[in-house]
């Protein structure tokens, strides 16, 4: 029977900022006792980015992924070579939480062609014959609240009509209608819902369905170029069927955790966010309002 | 026992006027109840009480102002009650220790209630959310369907159609990564398995894949596959955006949100144990703050509500959300209002306004158990009312045609939603609520009827009462948007009926009302509206307004035989009259009241309605009655209830309607017109022929009537009185034949003989106790008995006993021999199969007692103005010599009986038979005749023979042959005691 690692840190939502002490344990439980060469953590953060297949070909995509950049590198050994007796054995650990270069951390974000993500892996190196014991953690970083910038109100106001639409092919398949309302900021503070208001004045046409979609905008910058692509993160239905006319109704979603961070432009890489406001007729006719939008950490 | 001298019975000669006064107790005058002391001092004594403890001066002494003799009386006396409890009765004792019980118990409860308090006070949300549950179950039976119904899940197994789901990728909910790997996992499985769609299903098979869906959740849970579970909570809610088939849509969504509730409440355990499970102190409070919740415990909570705010479609994000609303109070205590008004705009995106109502209606319920602050109610009814207009939006308008619903039957559907949002809405119910309500329908010109009919059902009765008018200027003003207009009437009549409105609105609101229901052409509606309405006539106006309204009911239900449709509505108007007229005779006093009855014309239900009347009848009727209409009225329903009993009636409905008929038969009175009352009672017997009790009733009324008769006339009959009764006399002879039970016709041939008797009528007497003694052959071995069958020796002992006390007054017929009656009950008692020998003999005693009595010269009682035997015979010695002859052959029956006791070697009862008949010879027989004396003192020494003897009944007869010996005339008894201590 193989021992069984687990990292615990000691906050229950794994949250740190930049210069925060992380102190934890690591859990090994065993049925038998196991001996070992020395147990080492690691804690690393990378930023991870991708070309897409859509900007450069498949194969340049594959082989010429841009390397990560390296944000924390940090070994610990938690305990030195030795026998860990069978049952449950907690071995504590705690290392300061510094960004590797001069850089600040970034905050942990999971995308497509970028990604942010801080490990903790644990290692029980044992002798040649038997295998080295595993195991990886993730934990979050977040920006401190004080440092960073924080949000601002923004309102936006939007009239929605055929007159306002770009991109129309056939101007006059398009039914009559008007859809007004307004955002409330459009630098919105992750932690807090984003807001606004919604009204559709008249429309010809049945509204079959109201929706919020949230979308990333990742690029990334390289030698031989850059991408930019933009991808859905998620989509909110606001208002579902024929919705009645002149009635506000409100415009609210909350941010997803990972999979959405504060605006982040940096020398290789940027994420950026928008927030579209799509309106599909009972005769599946769909029109989209964009709205790029700032997200800040406080 | 030897036979050698043949028993010779002489009777005794008694002077009963004379030992009466020797034998009455001693009596002396008391100027205290006897009963007094005992629960005299109560609180005074406490002090002493406890210490004095002998049995002497048990009752306490202490009560200022007794007098001074009753101490010494109660001194002697010692009252047992008292000494056993030193003084105080148990009731006192128990008030001494500080409190009563009760009220100690009561303080107890009260100190700690205290802190409770808060909750408890808050009665109103478990009573509301209690009525919840009753609702659940009418709507559940209200909409039902018959149409083909289609359910969309990934978790059942059945159906063929596969249909590719777009799923809105969730965020993986925590960092730990290896738990978020396994919930993928479990994610893509279902993933996989992708929706199917079961189409054409009956209601039946629907609400059967709900429930599989419930149970599905459950084990999904309990399974700890908690993606599972909300994946199945998320599609359950999906279910209620779909509004195909309308009708079914209410008890959809009771039977979803019923799942969902369970969901909640299983997050929120989960949440809670695993909140206690890291918490140092243990439980958390009922009413916990979000401070004493761990901080992990907190981060389960979170991601709970990131995950459903990620839920891409409106409406199931919106219920799941509600569903596990609750769980708030693990992260924040002051968030709720504010959750509630945000979910509260957010169902303004739904288009749908069925949907949206009964979104509002979840909303509502949830988010009352949670938060005390209403504001959210109040935002809902008002949104609601705003967006009102979409009831009728095109949408709505194609979607009906498709499914062939009429929109009136679409806006009932409405009314159980919105009748809770009014209800929670009208709480707690001032009447400036209903004023704003009405308000806010004004200014947003809000003029459906869906919304006033539950704005009339949710708020006070007496509010709405109190402006019943302008209610009818509203009702009247309605769009005509489809909503039945008949509903708004029927439930302002049913305010008006819980609530008067103001006086002077009487007359002005049953005139406009009426006027607009009696032009209802539906027979249906018209029903519905009628009930309510006549209640409110027969409660505020007189028997004429509801006289009319019967009218006008009878002559809208007639055409077509109406009426067979509406029996229920006709049948409420019945116990609505009867509920609201306290003399049941003003209904009869209408003309069409019976009319109204006569469209009963089912049989069952007018045996049903006419139980009904004559229960309130007969509750009711205190007075007599003696008004011709009314008798003939209620003689008609009787009839009618008296016609439905037939050969497969079971007894406790026959039981039932005697009952009732008699009654009624009780309640008239024609006062002194006593030959109109034989004549009714005449009456009443061709018409019940088939009820035994009613019979019985009969001939006990015209008994009373006879014994009415002398009583007025003192005694002394007239010609006419005399044939009144001989009449009367008649009449119960006849009738007792028709009853079955021979117990009871036994009884009733005693009574009436007797009442004959005492009216001077011999002839009839004479028949009524000749049947009567013809009947006891036929007198049943057994009676049942609560239900068991026991012997009926016990019962025809008595009988006969009374017979006899009775016999001893009639005199002899002429045409008939010496003491005719008395000797056919001997025949009688010797031909009847007893079942113990002993009632046989103890019989024979009795009729020693008859004999001994009849050959006095004077009897001990008579009856006014009836010669008895002693004065028709004035002690003729031939009389005196067949007396005495037949006390012989009683007496020698009795000896018999005596050996046959020592043949089976029965002693105890041989020596108490013989006890007993020493007893009665030495009371009735003249001891100076030899063969008397010597029998006795046989008797006495049998008794004793085998030491089987009562001791205090010997002791008891002792002491009365001592008392008679200290008489005048008592040598004999003196003898017999001399004897009696020389043999022992």
């Amino acid at each position: 029977m193989a021992a069984n690692i687990e990292i615990l840190v000691r906050k229950a939502n794994k949250v740190y900022h930049e210069g925060e002490i992380i102190s934890g344990v690591v859990v090994v439980v065993s049925p038998s006792d196991v001996r070992h060469d020395g147990i080492t953590l690691f804690a690393d953060g990378n930023v991870n980015l991708q070309l897409s297949s859509k900007n450069v070909g498949i194969f340049e995509a594959f082989y010429n992924s841009v390397k990560p950049v390296s944000l924390v590198s940090c070994v610990l050994e938690v305990a030195s070579a030795g026998k860990i007796p069978a049952g449950k054995t907690e071995i504590p650990f705690e290392f300061p939480l510094r960004a590797r270069s001069s850089k600040p951390l970034y905050e942990t974000y999971h995308g497509v062609f970028v990604s942010i993500q801080y490990m903790l892996k644990c290692e029980i190196r044992r002798s040649f014959l038997a295998k080295d014991l595993v195991k990886t953690a993730e934990f979050i970083v977040e920006y401190n609240l004080n440092k960073c910038p924080k949000s601002e109100s923004k309102p936006v106001q939007f009239v929605i009509s055929p007159d306002s639409l770009q991109n129309v092919k056939e101007r006059a398949r398009i039914p009559r209608f008007k859809i007004t309302g307004h955002l409330d900021s459009t630098v919105c503070c992750l932690r807090k819902p984003f807001t606004g208001e919604l009204i559709v004045q008249h429309s010809e046409i049945p509204i079959k369905s109201v929706e919020l979609q949230l979308v990333r905008v990742e690029t990334c910058g390289c030698a031989e170029g850059y991408s930019r692509d933009a991808t859905e993160i998620q989509n909110i239905q606001i208002g579902e069927g024929d919705v009645s006319c002149g009635i506000a109704i409100p415009i609210h979603m909350v941010f997803p955790r990972l999979f959405t961070c504060p605006t982040l432009t940096t020398s290789s890489f940027k994420i950026e966010f928008e927030v579209n406001i799509v309106v599909i007729f009972q005769d599946d006719h769909l029109i989209t309002e964009n709205f790029p939008i700032v997200l800040t950490r406080s | 026992m030897s036979k050698s001298i043949p028993f010779q019975w002489t009777p005794r000669k008694r002077d009963f006027v004379l030992e009466r006064r020797f034998w009455r107790s001693q009596r002396d005058d008391v100027t205290d109840h006897p009963l007094r002391p005992l629960i005299g001092p109560v609180t005074e004594s406490k002090s002493i009480s406890r210490k004095v403890s002998s049995a002497g001066s048990s009752t306490n002494s202490s009560t200022p102002g007794t007098p001074q003799p009753r101490r010494n009386v109660t001194a002697v006396l010692a009252d047992p009650l008292g000494a056993a409890l030193d003084g105080t009765d148990p009731l006192s004792q128990f008030a001494k220790e500080e409190l009563d019980p009760l009220s100690k118990i009561a303080v107890e409860e009260a100190n700690w209630e205290q802190p409770e308090r808060r909750k408890i006070s808050d009665s109103f949300e478990d009573d509301v959310l209690q009525e919840w549950s009753a609702r659940k179950a009418a709507i559940l039976t209200r909409f039902t369907t018959s149409e083909r119904l289609s359910i969309m899940t990934s978790f059942l197994s059945g159906g063929d159609k596969v249909v590719a789901r777009p799923q809105a990728v969730g965020p993986p909910q925590n960092a730990v990564i290896e738990k978020v790997k396994n919930r993928l996992e479990q994610l893509d499985e279902f993933e996989e398995g992708s929706v199917k769609e079961e189409g054409d299903l009956t209601q039946g098979e629907y609400v059967a894949r709900i429930e599989q869906l419930n149970s599905e959740l459950k084990q999904a849970w309990n399974t700890d596959q908690r993606v599972k579970a909300l994946k199945i909570a998320i599609q359950c809610s999906k279910l209620l955006a779909d509004t195909n088939v309308t009708q079914f849509y209410p008890s959809k969504f009771v039977l979803i949100t019923d799942i969902l509730d369970i969901f909640g409440q299983l997050v929120h355990d989960r949440l809670r144990s695993k909140a206690e499970g890291n918490r140092v102190r243990g439980k958390l409070p009922v009413d916990f703050t979000p401070d004493m919740v761990p901080e992990a415990a907190k981060e389960t909570c979170r991601n709970w509500f990131f995950k459903i705010a990620s839920i891409r479609e409106l409406v199931p994000r919106f219920y799941v959300e509600i569903a596990i609303l609750r769980s708030y109070s693990f992260l924040t205590s002051s968030e709720f209002t504010q959750a509630l008004l945000r979910l509260t705009r957010m169902i303004r995106g739904i288009g749908d306004p069925l949907v949206a109502a009964y979104a509002r209606c979840y909303l509502c319920r949830v988010g009352l158990s949670i938060t005390r602050d209403r504001s959210f109610i109040h935002e809902n009814l008002y949104d609601f009312l705003a967006a009102h207009k979409q009831l009728y939006s095109r949408s709505v308008r194609a979607e009906l045609l498709r499914q062939k619903v009429d929109l009136g039957s679409y806006l009932t559907l409405y009314t159980p939603a919105l009748d809770w949002i009014l209800q929670l809405a009208a709480h707690p119910g001032t009447e400036q609520q209903l004023l704003d309500v009405l308000t806010i329908c004004k200014n947003l010109n809000v003029k459906s009827g869906l919304v006033l009919n539950s704005v009339m059902v949710g708020f006070k009765a007496v509010y709405i009462a109190a402006r019943a008018t302008h209610f009818v200027d509203l009702i009247t003003a309605c769009d005509d948007d489809g909503f039945p207009q008949y509903i708004l009437f029927r439930t302002l009549g049913l305010c008006v009926v819980a609530a008067e409105p103001p006086r002077e609105q009487h007359h002005t609101l049953l005139n406009v009302v009426w006027k607009v229901v009696s032009r209802l052409s539906d027979v249906g509606h018209y029903a519905a509206c009628a009930e309510v309405w006549i209640e409110f006539a027969a409660k505020y106006f007189g028997k004429n307004e509801v006289n009319a309204i019967l009218h006008d009911m009878i002559r809208h239900l007639t055409p077509n035989r109406a009426y067979e449709q509406h029996y229920p509505q006709l049948q409420s108007v019945v116990s609505i009259l009867l509920r609201n007229t306290q003399d049941p005779e003003i209904l009869f006093g209408m003309d069409k009241f019976l009319t109204f009855i006569d469209m009963f014309q089912k049989e069952v239900v007018k045996v049903e309605v006419c139980k009904l009347i004559m229960e309130a009848y007969c509750r009711q009727k205190q007075d007599a009655v003696r008004d011709p209409v009314v008798i003939n009225g209620v003689m008609f329903l009787c009839r009618v209830l008296h016609d439905s009993v037939n050969a497969m009636t079971v007894d406790d409905e026959k039981r039932q309607i005697a009952q009732l008929i008699c009654g009624f038969l009780k309640s008239v009175d024609f006062g002194r017109d006593f030959e109109q009352q034989l004549g009714f009672y005449v009456d009443a017997r061709a018409a019940f022929t088939n009820l035994d009790y009613v019979h019985l009733q009969l001939v006990q009324s015209v008994n009373r009537l006879a014994v009415e008769t002398r009583k007025i006339v003192g005694g002394h009959h007239t010609r006419k009185t005399a044939s009144f009764v001989r009449a009367c006399a008649a009449y119960c002879f006849i009738s007792v034949p028709s009853i079955s039970s021979v117990i009871f016709r036994l009884q009733l041939y005693l009574l009436s003989g007797q009442v004959a008797l005492s009216n001077q009528c011999l002839g009839q007497a004479d028949a009524c106790f000749k049947a009567a003694l013809n009947l006891i052959p036929d007198f049943p071995k057994t009676i049942e008995v609560d239900g068991k069958p026991k012997s009926s020796d016990f019962f025809l002992a008595t009988y006969l006993s009374n017979f006899m006390s009775t016999l001893l007054i009639v005199p002899d017929p002429p045409e008939q021999g010496v003491l005719y009656l008395t000797r056919g009950l001997l025949n009688c008692i010797q031909t009847r199969q007893w079942d113990a020998a002993f009632s046989k003999t103890n019989l024979y005693l009795q009729v020693l007692c008859l004999l001994a009595a009849s050959a006095q010269e004077s009897y001990p009682y008579h009856i006014e103005k009836v010669d008895s035997n002693d004065a028709l015979y004035g002690s003729d010695p031939k009389f005196i010599a067949e007396v005495n002859r037949l006390c012989g052959v009683v007496v020698e029956e009795i000896f018999s009986q005596l050996r046959a006791f020592d043949d089976t070697s029965n002693h105890a009862k041989q020596a108490s038979l013989s006890l007993e008949l020493l007893n009665r010879l030495v009371s009735f027989a003249d001891l100076s005749q030899p063969s008397s004396f010597k029998y006795a003192g046989k008797l006495w020494d049998l008794c004793h023979r085998h030491g089987k003897q009562d001791s205090k009944v010997v002791e008891r007869t002792v002491w009365y042959l001592q008392q008679r010996a200290a008489l005048p005339g008592g040598e004999k008894c003196k003898d017999l005691l001399a004897r009696i201590h020389q043999a022992s």
